[in-house]
């Protein structure tokens, strides 16, 4: 009983470190005032691009960056209609989503179903990992893991102890405020979108070359859509967003759990990928929700 | 590292929007130690050059020099980097954060790390210095006017600014904030400051400027000592006519009760009561004002009486028919009308057109509709007359409403609400932000409504507007009333005390206030 709780445990921090990382990109690119509906997208995008080049080197950590390049430059395109043309941002970011997927069922074509010969294997942390339970739960993870668990506090620290941090909230906040304080609010929310894609992309890379270690069209199975709720669900604060993050990260485990005991896994089912407009339309103001806090 | 601003000219600076001059050939000139008053009605162009002035818009035409030299300022951040700081109108404060992250955002030599406490001591000295007492890590939504303006003080100062630009600083504030505000710019003249104050307020500008530059549908009218100057010539040159600055009001009795509210209590936003059972009443022929300053519940209580918010306690009667927590078209139809205190955001509907617009609240009755079916012919007539008769300024009636000047909206506004002919006129700060001319049309109409037999609730912050209005004025503080006063009433001169909650008349004082 003990070992298959601690496994439990295991998975579902394993599980809910895709939607760590994406949901800290999703946090920084709507704190600076865009939001990003092309989450789907870009971690489609990042998912393929990482087993690609991984599959070609042989080298998962260059898949990784390459992943990361790829995702920040999909981005761009967000970028660019939400803050330069000024478009709707639900339109555009849908848009992405459409591209991403497309884009990436496209290249992997040729890969479906090919094994990786190596991936990013779990990296035990020396002493930590050899602490009793606690250990091997915590220690003994994929350094995706570890990373997405110091990007959040990273993340963190940046917006709020941080001049850019400042800046980004500012620019969310009150564009034209921000403005006449000598802020260019047109580059903060480009890097803001260009970062958050890099964040979704190192979500899809892990589920392509550490949790899954093979391509298929459709992997991400709408953990895109999990990180726009999952965006709201943490009120924009990436501390929050961990706990967040492993709670349907576990609900994701309890699904494969349950089902030998004649649960089925449609009752906690994942948001239907086929439903974006539910994550688009019923945001609420942000405002709103903070300030009921 | 910059120089300290001395001087500073803008000269035949043009600007055009859409093929309208806002700015045409505009010189002006202000020097160290010395506040120049900015002074023209809305939409003469002084924000529009200040704006230029601030890097906000580019001129089309002319150049800006300091201390003699031309500069170019094409961003804000190029104009703070010359010394020039701006205090908008409608305050740059970010709500949600706090007073230190708000200065941060903007100061030049704040850290790229832990800003928030690098810089709290220089945001501390600077309030000291001026005596503004300004908590540095309350969020800037839990400021009141006054303080929210000090902070736009402090972020301009603490970054250097050598010449200030205040674009209609004392719009917000209380008399009493107003008072305060003054002694900040007489220190900061002595200290060789330079001042440009941009104001339609006659009074301020005489009190305050050492010289005043007026504009007139964007071209320099002209520059005068503002000694010299007699408020009344000063209102020539702005309006380019004369204007009338008294009404006359003849007594008119007051017989019929139009509006009974009785020990009425109602909930604010934030889950407790703001207004603590008021009772009073307005009649026939009278104009009912309340003066204070905002957030005492003056706004809770007028949306009580329109039906936009519960009342928890107490009775609300028009005409003798309790209208107690009905929905606002059943108050509507039983003739109360409203000119809502954020026109924009509660008088109109920005994207609808104008005759769209001006049938709101009374598209469902006959006149204006068949069946399910807009009258559409009907309503462009009525528009026209609306408009004719209330003299909005328009090129159309078929444009947006958000193109009008704030001050031909509330034409609109006010046209659309007394054109039912109401028994009962709310009406909410209804020439805020507007010049003179706008503001003298406005409180004719008010007037006029009066002797049509009206009865008119006037809330507003602007005593000079109430006393000479209102027959009768209350004086609201913290949801209860400190006394009501009749237009004759010496005490008057004790208002200000009033709205500050120092002085209260209690009951059989001549008021039925009760505490």
């Amino acid at each position: 009983m003990e070992e298959l709780i601690l496994s439990v445990v295991q998975r579902t921090l394993v599980a809910g470190t895709p939607l760590l990382l994406g949901t800290i990109g999703e946090i920084i690119s709507e704190r600076s005032g865009i939001l990003n509906l092309g989450v789907e997208g870009v971690m489609a995008v990042g998912a393929v691009t990482a087993f690609i080049v991984t599959h070609h080197t042989g080298n998962p950590w260059l898949g990784l960056c390459a992943a990361i390049v790829a995702g920040m430059l999909i981005s761009i395109v967000h970028a660019f209609a939400s803050v330069s043309l000024q478009s709707n941002q639900v339109v555009s970011g849908l848009a992405l989503t459409m591209l991403g997927l497309g884009v990436a069922g496209l290249l992997g074509k040729p890969y479906v179903g090919k094994p990786l010969a190596i991936k990013i294997n779990a990296m035990p942390i020396p002493f930590l990992s050899d602490i009793p339970v606690v250990g091997p739960v915590l220690f003994n993870q994929s350094p995706f893991f570890y990373m997405a668990v110091l990007l959040a506090i990273g993340a963190w620290f940046v917006l709020e102890h941080t001049l850019l941090g400042i800046r980004i909230r500012s620019t969310g906040e009150n564009p034209k405020a921000t403005e006449t304080q000598g802020v260019n609010v047109s580059l903060v929310r480009y890097l803001s979108v260009i970062a958050g894609g890099g964040f979704s992309a190192m979500a899809g890379a892990h589920l392509s070359i550490s949790y899954s270690k093979s391509w298929i069209e459709g992997m991400t199975a709408g953990r895109g859509w999990i990180v726009i709720a999952l965006t709201i669900f943490a009120l924009w604060n990436p501390l929050r967003a961990m706990v967040g993050a492993f709670l349907f990260g576990g609900i994701f485990v309890l699904q494969y759990m349950l089902q030998p005991l004649g649960i089925s896994p449609n009752f906690l089912a994942m948001p239907s990928p086929q439903r974006p407009g539910h994550a688009g339309g019923t945001l609420p103001p942000r405002r709103a929700l903070r300030a009921r806090l | 590292m910059m120089h300290k601003i001395e001087t500073l000219e803008m000269v035949n600076v043009s600007k055009s929007f859409h093929g309208v001059r806002a700015n045409d050939n505009i010189n002006l000139k202000v020097s160290s130690g010395e506040i120049l008053g900015l002074l023209g009605e809305n939409g003469a162009g002084k924000t529009t050059l200040m704006n230029i002035l601030y890097g906000i818009y580019q001129p089309d035409a002319g150049e800006i020099r300091v201390n003699g030299q031309r500069v170019t300022i094409d961003s804000p951040r190029a104009s703070i980097e010359h010394g020039i700081g701006m205090v908008h109108q409608h305050f740059m404060l970010i709500q949600n954060h706090t007073v230190i992250e708000n200065i941060a955002l903007g100061y030049a030599r704040a850290p790229g790390l832990f800003p928030q406490k690098k810089i709290r001591k220089s945001i501390v000295s600077f309030s000291e210095k001026f005596n503004f007492n300004i908590d540095p890590d309350k969020k800037v939504w839990q400021l009141s006017a006054g303080e929210q303006q000090r902070v736009e003080i402090v972020k301009a100062l603490v970054n250097g600014a050598g010449l200030l630009i205040l674009d209609e600083p004392t719009s917000v504030l209380t008399p009493q904030e107003t008072r305060d505000f003054f002694q900040v710019l007489e220190k900061m003249r002595k200290d060789g400051q330079l001042i440009i104050l941009i104001s339609h307020k006659l009074d301020e500008i005489k009190k305050l400027c050492d010289r005043v530059t007026v504009l007139r549908k964007g071209q320099v009218v002209g520059h005068v000592d503002a000694e010299q100057m007699d408020k009344r010539s000063l209102a020539r040159m702005m309006v380019g006519r004369d204007v009338i600055f008294s009404f006359s009001r003849e007594k008119m009795p007051r017989k019929e009760k139009v509006l009974d509210v009785a020990d009425v209590t109602v909930v604010g936003d934030k889950g407790y009561p703001v207004v603590n059972g008021i009772s009073f009443a307005v009649y026939r022929n009278e104009i009912f004002g309340i003066a204070g300053v905002s957030g005492n519940g003056q706004r809770e209580l007028v949306e009580a009486i329109t039906g936009l918010r519960t009342v928890t306690h107490g009775r609300i009667r028009i005409n003798d028919k309790d209208i107690t927590n009905q929905s606002p078209r059943k108050i509507y139809n039983n003739g109360v009308s409203h000119v809502p205190e954020e026109r924009i955001r509660f008088g109109i509907a920005p994207n609808l057109f104008l005759y769209e617009n001006a049938i709101l609240k009374q598209h469902h009755q006959k006149k204006f509709s068949r069946l399910t079916f807009l009258a559409y012919g009907r309503i462009k007539a009525h528009t026209r007359q609306l408009i004719k008769e209330f003299q909005v300024a328009t090129p159309s009636i078929n444009v947006q409403t958000k193109n009008l000047s704030g001050g031909n909206i509330q034409k609109l506004i006010l046209g659309r609400e007394i054109s039912d002919k109401p028994d009962l006129l709310v009406a909410s700060h209804p020439t805020y932000g507007l010049d003179v001319g706008a503001t003298e049309y406005l409180r004719n109409q008010l007037l006029k409504r009066r002797t049509e037999g009206g009865a008119v609730l006037l809330v507003s912050e602007d005593l000079d507007e109430l006393f000479e209005l209102c027959d009768r004025t209350a004086v609201i503080f913290k949801g209860r009333f400190m006394g009501i006063l009749e237009s004759d009433d010496p005490r008057l001169a004790d208002i200000g005390l009033m709205m500050a909650g120092t002085k209260n008349l209690r009951p059989g004082d001549g008021a039925d206030a009760s505490l």
